[in-house]
């Protein structure tokens, strides 16, 4: 115990430990930090969550603070809703019929990416009926067409193909903004969407609500379910720590524990040891793993289970084995049983302990392994079902072509994260192993 | 010679039994884990009834028969489905029928995939998938090998100095698997330079001249190499040069630097030599590793090999293709491991049969 603790002090001695210490620290604060923003079943519900949750969010959007460094301004998404009316958001009732007019600023050297328009109505029996129209800031007027408004409607503007050959086969959220000069760049200025509803009974109302969808959103982008990426960004962080740490907590344990048993006991025991660990070696490791993701179940906790018991018998064990055979031979493990210890005993309270400073670098540096194989397996879509994990981010962005497309933002992010986490915990593991073997201390 | 030609063969035969040990294990246990204890079989139960059901139901000639009579057709034509494909007998029985069938490399055929030339035959696909796998990662490996051997004796030499560092500091950056620096090759030289393909081993359609067909795939090799090398090159040349550098400093490489033998005689006789069985072992290691990794390396690059048959079948839930591709993967790392084995029977004069930490 001695050695860990000088060991440890020697840390500070290596700037790259102290760096690696730097980045766990700070990983480990993002973790806790994801947690306690988002807890735990809301980062479901929102990761989990369809349309309904992320109605206001665009698809495929980059991250918003890209437009600092761009000369070109992205949009941002706007929304504007009759049910948090301002000054540019009004709804007047008069008798039966109800004007709504929806106007915003667009600054933006882009089109938007969508353009939808949701209502709600109440009615008895007869639907309310609606006139839309769309004002340009030079002035002119689009029509929108009319419609019937049932209880919870929406028109998706950018899919009305009838309005896309009006405009002269442009898609919608391109021939509304465009500019009649320079048709290649949208029109900055004044817009307005106008509603002119018509009701048919005394109760009843319209509600509208139209979200310009951008191009651009909140610290991460979103992805093709139009999914905050930041929710699995965040979220990706306890369950890769979780993950790598319980997982290596595990193996290396049970490996020192039983290394001991072999050491101590030898014979057959020892030979057993030796032999499933040659078998275990060069076991077809991953797609066994798969096998077991595909057929049985991808929960995270059965996948932990799984890849624990399949790299117990590691190379490790012939390592400790090794060590283990010299303090065997010991006076003080002979004053133990001298003194009567039982062979629990001996191995748990003397043996096990010395093999520690050993055990911690390589401790250590299974962590990043185990994060990447998390990873991995959510990359071939085996990820756990329901946890937002950064390999499901890349499987998501692998599966839609992001890299194909130029969504580079939706490939980077949880590959800068990853590789954040492989080397903090491989400079602090390196530097470790430095330190606990003094034959590489000097080189 | 002839007391080291026994001693290589003993140590051979020793190992070919254990490694063929290895190989059983591992089969079984993966056909044991892709039956799930029977649970496919009712996978593969349910869709014969479903597919018996709708063929039955949906055939002109037999309509207007009474339900009855249709359900006796039908249960008649499940029956000689289930016989056909062995469903009736136990698990366990089936199981060791699977395992004769697997490492004979009687492999079946294939439920949902089919090979190129349009055959069912796993042996056909596999074989067909396999000259893929071998030639990158073969290129792969080998690169890896001599090049972190030469970095690492020339590091050696320049212990402390601007590069040695700079391979000590890059270092960390191998806890990285190779489809991760993939993503970002494909990132860089596929969708921002443009210069190299995505993914696939040839152009689409492939060339006919065989020398343009030959350029094609090593134009499509390269990300992929570069991927498999970067992920592990630095933490090999780290490995590599610590270990010289540890040999470098004992006392008989003293004596005959002192003796003022030739630094190429000193690095060859007295630090390779000792070095070369440890650096075989982490060799193996790292191959092992490896392999396991074409699975996903090889789905990023679309690379038409083992690695994304595997793929493949698990998402067809195609039970033989699975049990086959990770009988290969036994096999695959079992003859990996056997010729490092007697590479190092051969360069190490210590192995005997036996011996305490004789193998890996």
């Amino acid at each position: 115990m001695t050695a860990l603790r000088t060991g440890l002090q020697q840390i500070r001695r290596y700037p790259s430990a102290l760096v690696g210490l730097g980045i766990i620290v700070g990983l480990i604060v993002l973790a806790i930090a994801a947690v306690l923003i988002i807890p735990y079943d809301e980062a479901i519900r929102l990761w989990r969550g369809g349309e309904d949750i992320w109605q206001e969010s665009p698809r495929y959007a980059r991250p918003a603070w890209l437009n600092l460094f761009s000369a070109k301004k992205l949009p941002e998404t706007i929304v504007l809703s009759t049910l948090s009316p301002s000054q540019t958001v009004t709804k007047i009732r008069a008798d039966k019929t109800v004007t709504i007019s929806l106007a915003f600023e667009y600054p933006y050297d882009d089109f938007p990416s969508e353009l939808t328009l949701f209502f709600q109505a109440q009615y008895r029996e007869l639907l309310p009926y609606a006139r839309l129209s769309w004002r340009t800031p030079d002035g002119r007027e689009i029509s929108l067409g009319e419609r019937k408004l049932s209880a919870s409607d929406r028109y998706s503007i950018s899919q009305d193909t009838r309005l896309e050959r009006r405009l002269g086969n442009r898609p919608p959220e391109v021939g509304l903004f465009a500019s009649p000069t320079a048709p290649q760049l949208p029109l900055k200025g004044r817009y307005e969407l106008r509603i002119i509803g018509t009701l048919f009974e005394e109760n009843a109302d319209i509600d509208a609500k139209l979200v310009v969808y951008g191009k651009v959103y909140g610290l991460a982008g979103t992805d093709h379910k139009r999914r905050d990426l930041m929710v699995a960004l965040l979220w990706g962080a306890p369950v890769a720590l979780a993950f790598g740490f319980i997982v290596a907590v595990g193996t290396s344990l049970t490996t020192l524990i039983i290394a001991a048993i072999g050491a101590w006991y030898g014979r057959w025991v020892d030979a057993l040891i030796q032999r499933i660990t040659e078998v275990n070696i060069i076991l077809p490791y991953l797609p066994i793993l798969i096998i077991i993701g595909t057929f049985y179940s991808r929960s995270i906790w059965v996948m932990m289970i799984a890849i624990t018991l399949l790299s117990i018998f590691n190379a490790g064990i012939k390592v400790y084995r090794a060590i283990f055979l010299q303090i065997k031979e010991s006076p003080y493990i002979e004053a133990a049983r001298a003194y009567g210890a039982s062979d629990l005993r001996i191995i748990v309270r003397y043996m096990a302990p010395r093999i520690i400073p050993i055990l911690v670098p390589g401790f250590v540096t299974l962590i990043p392994s185990l994060v990447f194989l998390e990873a991995s397996l959510g990359l071939l879509g085996l990820g756990d079902p329901v946890l937002p994990t950064w390999g499901k981010i890349l499987n998501d962005a692998q599966n839609n072509g992001a890299l194909y497309k130029g969504y580079y933002y939706w490939v980077l992010s949880p590959s800068v994260l990853l590789m954040f986490t492989a080397l903090g915990f491989s400079m602090l593991g390196f530097a470790l192993d430095r330190i606990f073997n003094p034959r590489l201390r000097e080189l | 010679m002839t007391d080291t030609l026994r001693r290589v063969v003993t140590y051979t035969v020793y190992r070919v039994v254990a490694l063929a040990l290895t190989v059983v294990v591992g089969v079984y246990l993966a056909i044991l884990i892709a039956n799930m204890g029977g649970y496919v079989d009712q996978i593969r139960k349910a869709q014969i009834d479903e597919a018996i059901g709708a063929s039955v139901l949906g055939d002109r000639s037999l309509q207007g028969l009474p339900p009855s009579e249709l359900r006796r057709i039908i249960d008649q034509r499940k029956e000689i489905e289930y016989k056909r494909l062995g469903l009736d007998k136990p698990f366990i029985v089936r199981s060791f029928s699977y395992l004769w069938d697997a490492l004979t490399l009687n492999l079946g055929r294939a439920e949902q995939l089919s090979s190129d030339s349009g055959s069912r035959q796993v042996r056909l696909i596999l074989l067909e998938r396999l000259p893929a796998t071998l030639l990158l990662f073969g290129t792969a490996n080998l690169l890896l090998f001599f090049f972190s051997l030469f970095a690492g004796l020339w590091l050696s030499r320049r212990y402390g100095g601007f590069w040695d560092k700079l391979v000590i500091a890059l270092t960390p950056t191998s806890a990285a698997p190779a489809w991760f620096y993939g993503i970002f090759l494909i990132l860089i030289f596929a969708s921002l330079l443009k210069v190299l393909p995505f993914g696939g081993m040839v152009e689409a359609p492939p060339p006919k001249d065989t020398l343009q067909y030959a350029l094609s795939v090593l134009k499509h090799m390269i990300l992929p190499t570069l991927a498999l090398w970067l992920s592990s090159i630095f933490l090999a040349i780290y490995s590599r040069r610590t270990f010289f550098l540890i040999f470098a400093s004992e006392d008989y490489v003293e004596m005959a630097r002192a003796k003022g033998l030739p630094s190429g005689i000193i690095e060859r006789r007295y630090i390779l030599r000792p070095t070369l069985p440890t650096i075989i072992t982490q060799f193996a290691f790292l191959l092992i590793g490896l392999w396991g990794g074409a699975i996903i390396l090889e789905t990023v690059f679309n690379w038409p090999g083992i690695g994304r048959l595997t793929f493949q079948a698990i998402g067809l839930y195609d039970t033989p293709v699975i049990v086959a591709s990770t009988v290969i993967y036994a096999y695959l790392l079992a003859l990996t491991v056997f010729l490092l084995d007697i590479i190092y029977a051969l360069v190490d004069p210590r192995v005997k049969v036996g011996a305490e930490g004789g193998a890996l």
